[in-house]
């Protein structure tokens, strides 16, 4: 920021010399970072009330301004540890099943796209045509519109109640796979696979060697997409999962806020909000770790025309 | 969108199934939880399950019900109006914070950038839960601004306002991810058009305008696109809320969510499965049309 004219002069000099010139810095401008502010504002408060009410009893919840901290005893860590003791520790076990379903079903479903992206990026085979037209389409249909015929499916098969019912829908990323495949089609040099092939190399261990450490950007942009999907999932437990023992957070917490609402039921509404902070560090903590992966992932594949 | 890539010329080995290796994987898990189930809607769609006679083909007489049946319309124009509200604001409120991020003229870009991305990673149940009890009357924010400035703001959970609030609490959860994809389409911008612009003489208005705009308008086109289909799939955000504010959600509150009654509620599978599929086919339509007429303009 402190030198924008001698920035400004080296472009115009040396024209030659950028291949991917560095925009030329301006001045910080202070009113548009304000208004623009107001965005950063707007994205924060919920996230600051919900920091400031997990350090609240449930009392101390309706005696005090929501958005400070207050209500008399500071009981984050009370909170903390009730919410995972509280009824035997049922919190922790839906912990336990969301990293269950987030590992096996947005792995898989990442595998399963990393593959299938290169497969139609680099090959040409029968039928490669038909599978492009049925996955372009398949980005377009609803997922929920699926979700009761695969319940009835699912339930016919005697798969409801059981972990398989929410992984294996969780398999299928039909974005996933687009952007594997623009982004293979940019990254993997088909001049360096027929190298490969010339030295005899087979088609599976040249994809691992080469291909693999080229699509890294790609996979961990498929990866980190998948796995908001698989752990905010809702609807697709919802429907499928009787049993609150293999329920994942996102439906254990629901069930936490409606207990308040039955008949006798306690409100643990300090738990509730606890639990949803804790629900939510993972998926923050990766995402702010991983930018720099994710976010050349995201530019290089999902906006090309 | 996306069908024009195939005709980009690649340099390619001879025809083989090697190719199946790695696609087949995903075809065949893609053909268990994904065609199957719309193989068998359509077959549960056409029959009619009766106390007296069983399964029974009725033809398409569950597609005439669902013409005829003001519960799924009344949610279908809901969450059409939501549609035409909600997602043009929200994507010119990511467009405008994309391009103030993109203008280099702000103080800590980074900082902007990640941080209104940010709740794209929380769960729309936690982000429903969060804003629901800060909407609520019991520790909510808005309770604590009214007693506070004596003022008397309109209840958010009313009935009258509901479909706002939920507006509020979509575009809290996407404004970020919207905006990462402009904002990336923007960054492809090769700097010698700029240059060209500002030899020309052209302010940051006119540069907006003649090249960025242009630049954006095909990932304008997908950020529509997946919003249309967000949209018609609304569900979470009014289940959650139903129990904060059960006067203002009816079971048949969104296409979505009367399917689910249907089915859940009432083992009315057939039709469930019906409703499933003409809002499905509504929501491509849709999306359809709004690639048409985003590709139209752009030639």
């Amino acid at each position: 920021m402190s030198t924008p004219t001698v920035a400004r002069r080296s472009t115009r000099v040396a024209p030659l010399a950028r291949q991917r010139a560095p925009r030329r810095r301006r001045r910080g401008s202070i009113t548009l970072t304000l208004l623009t502010g107001l965005v950063l504002l707007y994205t924060l408060v919920p996230l600051f009330w919900l920091v400031v009410n997990a350090t609240k009893t449930q009392d101390g919840l309706f005696g005090s301004f929501g958005l400070w901290f207050g209500g008399g005893h500071f009981a984050l860590v009370d909170n903390v540890r009730e919410t995972f003791t509280y009824q035997n520790g049922i919190f922790l076990r839906w912990f336990g099943n969301t990293l269950l379903y987030v590992l096996l079903g947005a792995g898989g479903a990442t595998v399963l796209a990393v593959l299938g992206g290169y497969g139609l990026a680099k090959f040409d085979f029968p039928g490669r045509r038909a599978v492009f037209a049925v996955v372009i389409g398949a980005v377009a249909v609803p997922n929920t519109a699926l979700a009761v015929p695969t319940f009835l499916m699912f339930s016919k098969m005697n798969l409801t109640n059981t972990p398989w019912a929410v992984i294996v829908p969780s398999l299928i990323a039909p974005f996933g796979l687009y952007l594997m495949w623009t982004f293979a089609n940019e990254a993997v040099p088909t001049e360096i696979l027929e190298a490969a092939r010339m030295d005899g190399s087979g088609e599976f261990r040249t994809f691992l060697r080469i291909g693999l450490p080229l699509l890294a950007p790609g996979i961990v942009t498929v990866l980190l997409f998948s796995m908001v999907t698989t752990w905010n999932n809702y609807f697709l437990p919802l429907i499928m999962l009787k049993d609150p023992r293999w329920y994942p957070l996102t439906l254990g917490l629901n069930a936490w806020k409606e207990q308040a609402a039955t008949a006798g039921g306690q409100a643990v509404f300090n738990l509730v909000i606890t639990g949803s902070l804790l629900t939510i560090l993972p998926l923050l903590a990766a995402f702010l770790l991983l930018q720099r992966y994710w976010r050349s992932g995201l530019a290089a594949g999902s906006v090309k025309q | 969108m996306v069908g024009t890539q195939l005709a980009r010329p690649v340099r390619r080995r001879r025809r083989s199934w090697q190719g199946w290796r790695f696609v087949g994987p995903f075809m065949v898990v893609f053909a268990l939880v994904f065609m199957a189930p719309i193989a068998y809607s359509i077959y549960l769609s056409l029959f009619r399950n009766r106390l007296i006679g069983g399964n029974a083909f009725v033809g398409l007489d569950n597609y005439r019900r669902v013409a005829g049946d003001a519960q799924f319309w009344s949610a279908a124009a809901r969450v059409g109006l939501f549609l035409a509200v909600q997602v043009p604001i929200m994507l010119f409120l990511a467009l405008l914070v994309a391009l103030a991020i993109d203008s280099g003229r702000l103080y800590g870009k980074g900082f902007f950038r990640v941080t209104v991305f940010l709740p794209y990673a929380v769960p729309a149940v936690v982000a429903t839960l969060m804003w629901g009890f800060m909407y609520g009357s019991q520790f909510g924010l808005v309770a604590a601004v009214n007693n506070a400035l004596h003022l008397s703001l309109p209840d958010p959970l009313s009935p009258g306002l509901i479909l706002a609030s939920i507006g509020n609490i979509t575009t809290w959860e996407f404004v970020g991810y919207n905006m990462l994809i402009l904002y990336s389409a923007l960054r492809v911008v090769p700097a010698e058009l700029y240059e060209a612009a500002e030899i020309d003489g052209a302010g940051q208005y006119r540069i907006i305008r003649a090249v960025k705009l242009p630049a954006l308008r095909g990932a304008l086109v997908i950020a529509s696109i997946f919003s249309v289909i967000g949209s018609f799939q609304l569900f979470t955000e009014p289940r959650i809320l139903d129990s904060l504010a059960p006067n203002a959600i009816t079971t048949y509150f969104t296409p979505n969510y009367y399917a689910y009654t249907l089915s859940f509620a009432g083992q009315q599978y057939n039709y469930a499965a019906t409703v499933a599929i003409v809002m499905g086919v509504i929501t491509m339509i849709v999306a359809y049309a709004v690639q048409l007429r985003g590709m139209r303009r752009a030639a």
